[in-house]
């Protein structure tokens, strides 16, 4: 099986707040579009045009509604992509060294031209993040665009993940959660950060932040000063308007 | 990277939806590799959206069409000959020819999702037409129309929220799709930022209303009650604006109260034309001099000559401080809990006068009043089809307005901000032709405009339409984006006459763009019994792919992708400025096109030359833009300096708004990204309605026609002048049988009606209101034959809310019937909590007709998916028995949002599929449909940084 990096240099990852996504799937389709022109692409399409339409994308959007006790119904979009974990179960199951973590980000990786298509790595993945591509034969993932956010032919600004550079909602930010004065490692301290599945032991590096607090409703109502025509024009009647 | 797989990037202006967002395109040996957003572009500043992220496959679409295409089957078989361009431009100049040489009008030209209506438009004038429009009679017209005609601008294009100063945000029933990326990014920079709140008031908990601060589900079409009682606390506390309302709206004006005669609930008047006040100062009536008059807003008053008048303001007391508006009342019918009106009415107070620094701008009012400072007022509102879409629409969407005038939410720091070239006066300037022309002749005025009293109506010498779709007639007067939606059922009933020529761009009329499908279909292909000729004799259609509508036309005029052609968003069309600053941008072509497709653009100049219309000819009869539409766009003039593109204008190309052509515009316009934006300065962005200096540059660039202030109107004295005629006023008086109508819908003060289907005889059989909206990640049907697309959403549900379906043994993913008056549908429904339980909903055409869109017949979008249309009808039958359009009486917009249903489990459970299934049209097959389909670029390993590569960080097995 494969050893997983004693330590990462840095990890690299992605905050997705819950509280702000609208669910619009912008980040899952203009993923999409990089990496399927990608180093990993082609992401495959079955039946493109027919019944049953499928396909890999490395991110999806799930939809939930919950209810507390005392607070309205709520619909809750939920975003999901590889997690990067430092106890990557994906990594040290596969059995030919193909799925790596590396030492000096953090990115989990599925090398291509290694992987057998055993597809143990989706089993042992409790997020349920690698996507089984079945004309190469071979197990794909989120890569967190490498090949967007080294490439120094982009902007700096722009080099980050492709869900994240496009994301309408400002939902997704992108950093090094090593960095503790990282934007991402600032917002999750800020924000409660979660891990997801924390229990599975994985160490997720993404981070979710929960919904928070609504702005609250308070009990007030106004005090009225007039409550009928005829109130009103008396009153008003003697108002100076200029303010 | 190589040599080989060197990517090259272009800019251009998305067009996967309405919203205009500018794109950086990536292309690779001539192909497309990526589509992102433009980072500089005031529009999206670099964010996209999914339609947009998938372009790649809308531009390699296999339902694109390939090249012009005669019928040769009965309407609706998909039989067709496919011809050349040649060949085609002469059958469509024959059929226009012989029309324009008979009678113009018998030529209507409709064009949807048209994003060159400053051109078809005017096309339509020259070639005599006014029976034109787009698709904003059913999409969205009460909006635009209430606010145009009462602050002088509305929603989206038109104004925005101050997203970065706003306290309290309140968006009413706004699609997910609607203007879509600018509203993510506020709304998400609002929540982001702490104390400001954001509520939403929607039937559907879901996209935007879903991260809400607080939720609110309305029932449908009772958004002007809401609206109205929140208005009656804040009237009841004095939470009133009352500043604002004297110098900026026409509340102090007088208003002849002589109930009976001719001028009653007009404005009096001094000799010259101004307007009158109370003062209170001088205890007499003076000429409104705003800043210096201290005007009286109640009370009653004589003029010298005995005349009872009362200030404007004293009818808006009239309306809303009655029982009407009682917050236990208006919670019984739109089921929010009055607790929560009165607070949410106290919340926007709290917000609105707050303590707040006023900003350091200095200004200076149209009055020549100096203000040191620009109050703040962080209160803001937004709204789209879920309040416009009702019979009540134009009402409520004014109620709104008032709401935010009251509140002096206008242009101000924080609240709803006008984006340039809005203002503009009210009511709107720009006229519409009355009539089509004479044979051969053209028109002066364009197909559509704005009336300003029953004097400017499109009727005849009996008060009966000149227009095919009965827009501007006296039974829809401000129908000021037309009436698509009636124009297929009027040139079938040949009502108000008959037409030789129907031709369409980009409107699927044949499917999810028709109320009531089967008679859509019905209209197109009946025929007369005498001819035996189609009762729409001819259907020329231009689109890029192959739609529901395709298979009924008799001529294809097939269009590019988006990608392929040169376009304009024109600030004389629908511009994309924002707050700070007017832009307009435009369309490059990035790939050349691989078919036998033209730009429609391109087509409409060539038929205009080749029938020798003016404007698109010269002299010699030679065409005047030969190039086509990029010719068009610098060097066509609508009047002198002022063109299409408003950026780099004179031949030096120097000049913004105004200026001489320039060749070389366009290649200034890519050289800065397919944009142009002209910034103003921080004293010009607040209280445009009354800025001077802004009101000076907007007339510089030539937005307005002089730098008059734009008064708000608190009070219609137009909507009273058709009321008036309405009364037998005047030398324009509505038909008998038009009377009633507009007696009872055209009132100077907004107000709240129930629509017919909330109590006519069918409501308590039909007691759920069914609604659709768009996804946010699909345009109409254009977005549900996307490869990637369809993959997220294939088939649309029927949404019930969980505890009322539950109640009625309906089970989750059970097959139900939705039954209207008009119609039935079986369906698949899904439990959802966050919805208001009289409520059902779906997504807008996923459905779609076998056999077209290139889709294979076993999609699931033709068995499953299903068209809520088949329940809606564009015509109504009230308990009088009288047949009415299914449309709003003052503006004509089609009510898609007032239809009723009932709910029934189907019988039959199991190979759940919908119903009506209608016949499939001829299936097309013109590309390549991979069953496994692998776009894209391999990409080698990462750049120069060979250590990064995969392999090298590979550990191995143990």
């Amino acid at each position: 099986m494969t050893c997983l990096p004693d330590k990462t240099d840095k990890k690299l990852g992605l905050l997705i707040d819950l509280n702000v996504c609208v669910g619009c799937h912008a980040c899952a389709v203009n993923c999409k579009e990089w990496n399927t022109s990608s180093i990993t692409g082609p992401m495959e399409d079955i039946k493109p045009y027919g019944d049953d339409p499928s396909g890999v994308w490395y991110n999806r959007i799930h939809s939930y509604e919950f209810k507390k006790e005392k607070e309205a119904d709520r619909t809750v979009y939920f975003p999901k992509s590889c997690l990067h974990c430092d106890d990557a179960p994906c990594v040290t199951v596969c059995p030919t060294g193909a799925s790596l973590k590396r030492s000096e980000d953090g990115i989990v990786l599925v090398n291509p031209d290694v992987c057998i298509g055993c597809k143990l790595c989706s089993w042992a993945c409790p997020y349920g993040a690698r996507e089984y591509d079945t004309s190469a034969g071979v197990m794909q993932k989120c890569t967190l665009c490498v090949d967007k956010i080294y490439d120094k032919n982009i902007p700096q600004e722009r080099r980050v993940p492709s869900c994240v550079s496009t994301c309408p909602a400002g939902a997704r930010h992108f950093g090094d959660f090593a960095d503790p004065k990282s934007n991402v490692s600032i917002l999750a301290a800020e924000n409660d950060g979660r891990d997801l599945f924390s229990e599975m032991k994985t160490k997720p590096v993404n981070k979710y932040l929960p919904p928070r607090k609504r702005e609250r409703h308070e009990d007030r109502r106004l005090t009225p000063k007039v409550s009928t025509v005829k109130d009103a024009l008396v009153k008003w009647a003697k108002l100076d308007f200029s303010g | 990277m190589t040599a080989k797989n060197k990517t090259t990037v272009k800019t251009t202006t998305c067009y996967m939806c309405a919203c205009r967002c500018g794109i950086n395109v990536h292309l690779q040996d001539g192909r497309l590799r990526y589509i992102e957003g433009n980072p500089d572009h005031p529009v999206n500043k670099g964010v996209l959206c999914a339609k947009g992220s998938a372009g790649i496959m809308q531009h390699y679409s296999p339902a694109r069409l390939t090249t012009p295409l005669k019928r040769v089957g009965p309407r609706g078989s998909g039989e067709f000959e496919e011809i050349s361009w040649e060949e085609a431009m002469e059958i469509a100049t024959g059929k226009l020819r012989a029309v324009r040489e008979k009678d113009p009008k018998r030529l209507a030209f409709f064009t949807g999702r048209d994003q060159s209506q400053a051109l078809t438009g005017w096309f339509s004038a020259k070639f005599g037409t006014h029976n034109y429009a787009a698709h904003g009679g059913f999409c969205s017209v009460n909006m635009a129309a209430a606010g145009l005609y009462t602050i002088g601008g509305s929603f989206w294009e038109f104004g925005e929220p101050d997203w970065h100063k706003t306290k309290y945000f309140m968006m009413f029933g706004v699609a997910e799709d609607h203007d879509s990326n600018p509203i993510k990014k506020g709304i998400s920079t609002i929540k982001l930022r702490k104390g400001t709140k954001y509520v939403s008031v929607n039937p559907v908990q879901s996209g935007y209303a879903a991260i809400a601060d607080e939720w609110l589900g309305i029932r449908p079409g009772t958004d002007g009650l809401f609206i109205g009682a929140i208005i009656a606390q804040l009237l009841k506390a004095e939470k009133i604006d009352w500043d604002f309302l004297i110098r900026y709206t026409n509340s102090p004006w007088l208003v002849i109260d002589n109930p009976g005669a001719a001028n009653n609930g007009l404005f009096a008047r001094d000799g010259e034309g101004n307007p009158l006040c109370y003062d209170q100062k001088f205890e007499n009536i003076k000429t409104l001099q705003v800043g210096k008059s201290k005007p009286a807003l109640v009370g009653d008053y004589k003029l010298d000559d005995g005349t009872k008048v009362v200030p404007a303001f004293y009818y808006i007391i009239q309306e809303f401080l009655g029982e009407k508006y009682d917050t236990e009342e208006v919670s019984k019918r739109t089921g929010i809990v009055a607790f929560d009106i009165e607070r949410i009415a106290a919340e926007l107070a709290e917000a609105a006068f707050a303590d707040e620094e006023n900003l350091n701008i200095p200004w200076t009012d149209s009055y020549g009043n100096k203000h040191k400072k620009t109050v703040v007022r962080p209160v803001s509102f937004h709204a789209m089809r879920g309040i416009a879409a009702h019979k009540n629409g134009f009402e409520t969407c004014r109620m709104l307005h008032l709401l935010q005038m009251l509140l002096g939410a206008i242009d101000r720091p924080g609240s709803f901000r006008y984006k340039p070239p809005f203002p503009r006066p009210t009511p709107p300037h720009k006229k519409m032709a009355k009539q089509a022309a004479e044979p051969n002749g053209s028109l002066s005025l364009e197909p559509l405009g704005f009336p300003a009293g029953p004097e400017d109506l499109a009727v005849d010498e009996k008060g009966e339409p000149t227009r095919l779709d009965k827009a501007f007639s006296w039974e829809y007067p401000l129908a000021i984006h037309g009436m698509m939606h009636m124009v297929l059922h009027n040139a079938w009933a040949g009502d108000p006459y008959k037409i030789d020529v129907l031709m369409m761009y980009m409107a699927n009329m044949a499917w999810n763009s028709s109320m009531n499908v089967g008679n859509a279909v019905k209209y197109m292909t009946d025929k007369d019994p005498e001819t035996g000729d189609y009762k729409i004799p001819y259907i020329i259609y231009s689109d890029a792919f192959y739609s529901e509508t395709v298979p009924y036309a008799d001529l294809i005029l097939p269009d590019t992708t988006y990608l392929e052609r040169w376009d304009a968003i024109s600030m004389l069309d629908r511009p994309i400025g924002t707050a700070e600053a007017a832009a307009d941008s435009i369309r490059q072509p990035v790939v050349e096109p691989d078919r036998n497709v033209r730009p429609f653009q391109d087509v409409v100049l060539d038929l205009g030359a080749r029938l020798g219309l003016p404007g698109m000819v010269d002299d010699k009869g030679e065409p005047l833009y030969p190039g086509g539409y990029s010719d068009y766009l610098t060097q066509h003039e609508r009047a002198p300096g002022v063109g299409p593109l408003s950026g780099w204008r004179g031949e030096d190309g120097l000049s913004h708004g105004k200026g001489a052509p320039n060749k070389s515009q366009l290649n200034k316009y890519i050289e800065n990204g397919c944009f142009w934006e002209f910034e103003l300065d921080e004293g010009e962005q607040y209280n445009r309605f009354a800025n001077k200096a802004y009101l000076e540059t907007a007339t510089k660039m030539g937005w307005i026609g002089a730098p008059e202030p734009i008064v708000l109107n608190v009070y219609n004295e137009m909507l009273q002048k058709f009321h008036l005629a309405a009364e037998g006023h005047g030398e324009n008086v509505p038909p008998e049988h038009a009377r009633e109508r507009i007696r009872k819908y055209f009132n100077p003060v907004p107000t709240w009606y129930p629509v017919q289907e909330q109590v006519d005889s069918n409501s308590k059989e039909y007691p759920i209101t069914a609604l659709t909206q768009r996804p946010p990640h699909m345009y109409h049907s254009w977005g549900g034959q996307n490869a990637w697309l369809r993959q997220i959403t294939a088939q649309n549900y029927l949404y019930v809310n969980s505890r009322w379906a539950k109640r009625r043994n309906i089970g989750d993913l059970d097959w139900v019937w939705v039954k209207s008056p008009h119609g039935e549908v079986k369906v698949q429904a899904k439990y959802m909590d966050g919805l208001n339980e009289g409520t059902v909903w779906t997504w807008n055409a996923i459905g779609k007709r076998r056999g077209a869109w290139a889709l294979d017949e076993n999609s699931p979008e033709f068995k499953k998916a299903f068209l809520l249309n088949h329940v809606i009808s564009e015509n109504l039958r009230t308990d009088t028995g009288e047949i009415r359009s299914n449309s709003d009486p003052v503006t004509g917009q089609g009510a898609w949002f007032d239809t009723r249903v009932k709910v029934e489990r189907a019988e039959v459970q199991k190979k759940g599929q919908t119903s009506p299934l209608l016949d499939p049209v001829k299936f097309y097959n013109k590309f390549d449909r991979p069953v496994v389909m692998n776009y894209g670029f391999k990409k080698e390993m990462p750049f120069e940084q060979e250590e990064r590569s995969l392999g090298t960080k590979k550990k191995g097995a143990k």
